[in-house]
């Protein structure tokens, strides 16, 4: 019998009609590819799409099953992996013209992770430029649009990821957070987006754009997903300097539908202006979920959160104006073959490699960081980061985990906030405190606006309980019981 | 009030191997004005005696024995250079 609309279906389902032998992991993948050919011209989430590849996979994980050998809960799973994340042999470009034509000659320490179990890699997923915007406009290869509504924007930097997932393009996909690149496309496309605590998963083969504040994740339709994802990438490796060493404990395991007795603390730093009214009417719902669940909710003040855009704009630039100073057009990526001498060579080679977006940023970091000013902004923001860390420690003395709106408002429209770049900022205001402390976050979907486009809500937990995180989304997200899907 | 001129960004880019031409450099400086002129709330925030943060968890250094590894090869390295020479990257003369 032919099984249509396998894309609907999470890992987890597919998983188990693997098991049971009903489906066939080729079939999976073909189904996926044929809503690809389907939709992708609608939503540009794809900047490579792998079709030969991962239907040799999927044959392959075939064979593997029928010889009966041991299978995890993403073998034969169809996965998008954000643009930014190095894979062996298949063009890695940030979605800029810097790295139009890079090939890595070797695999992140996730993507051999997720190797490791026989995932079928599906594409490489759109983004923002280096992921540096909350839109996906700033891609070298035109911006993705949001399945819920095309002319709309599906958030960022991890918009194709976001928008892959949600439309059925992939089952799960891998993104980068830094200051909500995972969890805000994942509220505005109406999917669970997971960033860990920072350390918890190699960002070895991740291009670095703030060092400080990057992690990579997940993007799936449901919690038990991302614990799945969670199995497969977190853990020790020794090519990170920044990663913790210390076994991952079993996420799965913390999938509990029992909230009774926990403290919840409602930032309200995180919930005054700019908050869209919808927005905030959902939060209020889920908090009602919550406490009849038998939660105990309260608000709290972090005071640190007012400067949280602050200290993230001064120093994720700071980071990235370092970082991608390795771009210079000697080793590898795009070069300026007019140029007559080496200094020439590197400014012209920049200057047209980079688009706005990344020019804006290098310059306000390289503002910061220069004589006479690094006192005022850089090292003063690293101080004031400080006491938001200590604002938080405080909070978790207190609560389990904290509850906020993922985003302040649903999504906008394409070229809304493009030529306004604090206005854009602000779209990560909720998102960014988890990245400035290190703290694992997650968003999901509590529902749909009037309008028909998803709110999430975001969940934050202390320095290494994803335990609670999970729970709680676990838990939520059966009371909430979001079932829409995108009518495309 | 502005943070931020044209001669600055102009300063600044050139710091970073940036070109502007005249057009940009116009909607740099007021894009960039506003996210300056926005940022610097946080000289206001009483900072006195708190350490600047260097990371987030409290992570000591680790040492490794000092054996050697496998190294990529010269082929390998060479493979995504824009140009090269005599197992080198090549690039116009320096001025």
């Amino acid at each position: 019998m032919k099984n249509y609309n396998l894309y609907n279906f999470t890992a987890n389902e597919l998983n188990k009609k693997l098991l049971k032998k009903e489906i066939t992991c080729t079939e999976i993948t073909t189904d996926v590819i044929t809503r690809i050919e389907e939709i992708e011209d609608r939503l540009n989430s794809f900047i490579n799409i792998e079709k030969e590849k991962a239907l040799s996979t999927a044959r392959e994980v075939d064979r593997l099953i029928a010889r009966g050998e041991k299978i995890c809960d993403l073998t034969g799973i169809p996965v998008a992996i954000k643009d930014n994340i190095c894979t062996e042999g298949i063009k890695t470009t940030c979605a800029s013209r810097m790295l139009e034509d890079y090939v890595p000659g070797y695999d992140a320490t996730v993507i051999k992770k997720l190797k490791g179990c026989n995932y079928v890699m599906i594409g490489k997923a759109n983004m923002d430029e280096f992921a540096m915007g909350s839109s996906n406009e700033s891609s070298y290869f035109g911006p993705v649009k949001n399945p819920w509504d095309t002319t709309r924007v599906p958030g960022g930097s991890s918009g194709g990821p976001a928008a892959s997932v949600a439309a059925g393009e992939a089952i799960c996909a891998l993104g980068t957070d830094t200051g909500g690149s995972i969890r805000q496309p994942a509220a505005l496309c109406g999917v669970v987006g997971f960033k860990p605590t920072y350390g918890m998963v190699s960002r070895y083969g991740a291009v670095a754009f703030a060092s400080s504040l990057d992690q990579i994740g997940s993007i799936t339709k449901d919690v038990e997903d991302c614990a799945s994802m969670l199995n497969v990438i977190c853990g020790y490796d020794k090519n990170d300097s920044t990663s913790i060493n210390m076994d991952a404990p079993d996420y799965k395991s913390f999938l509990i539908p029992d909230i009774k007795g926990l403290k919840i603390g409602i930032p309200e730093e995180l919930m005054v202006e700019g908050i869209a009214p919808e927005v905030k009417e959902k939060v209020l719902y889920v908090i009602k979920l919550a406490e009849d669940m038998g939660a105990k909710v309260e608000e709290v003040s972090i005071p640190g959160l007012k400067h949280a855009l602050s200290v993230y704009c001064i120093i994720s630039s700071s980071e990235a104006s370092s970082n991608l100073a390795r771009f210079d057009g000697v080793r590898y990526g795009y070069r300026d073959t007019e140029a007559q001498t080496l200094r020439e060579m590197y400014r012209k080679t920049r200057t047209k490699g980079f688009g706005d977006e990344v020019k804006r940023r290098i310059i306000i970091g390289t503002y910061c960081l220069s004589a006479g000013y690094y006192d005022a902004y850089y090292e003063k923001a690293q101080k004031v980061r400080t006491l938001i860390v200590n604002d938080f420690k405080k909070a978790f003395s207190k609560f389990d985990v904290l509850l906020s709106p993922t985003s302040p408002t649903t999504a906008f429209r394409i070229g809304e906030k493009i030529e306004d770049p604090l206005t854009m900022y602000l779209s990560d205001i909720c998102t960014l405190p988890a990245n400035i402390a290190g703290l694992p976050a997650v968003s999901i979907p509590a529902g749909l606006s009037e309008e028909g486009l998803p709110i999430g809500v975001q969940i934050i937990g202390n320095i290494l309980r994803e335990d609670n995180v999970l729970r709680v989304a676990y838990s939520l997200e059966k009371a909430i019981g979001f079932d829409k899907k995108p009518g495309l | 009030m502005e943070r931020i001129s044209k001669d600055d960004v102009r300063h600044v880019a050139k710091l970073a191997e940036l070109e502007l031409e005249e057009k940009d450099l116009k909607r740099f400086v007021l894009q960039l004005d506003k996210v300056l002129d926005y940022v610097a709330e946080i000289s206001s925030v009483d900072t006195e005696g708190v350490a600047p943060t260097s990371h987030v968890l409290d992570v000591k250094n680790v040492f490794r024995d000092d054996e050697p590894g496998e190294s990529f090869t010269t082929e390998y390295a060479l493979k995504n250079a824009p140009d090269e020479v005599d197992g080198g990257f090549k690039v116009p003369k320096i001025d």
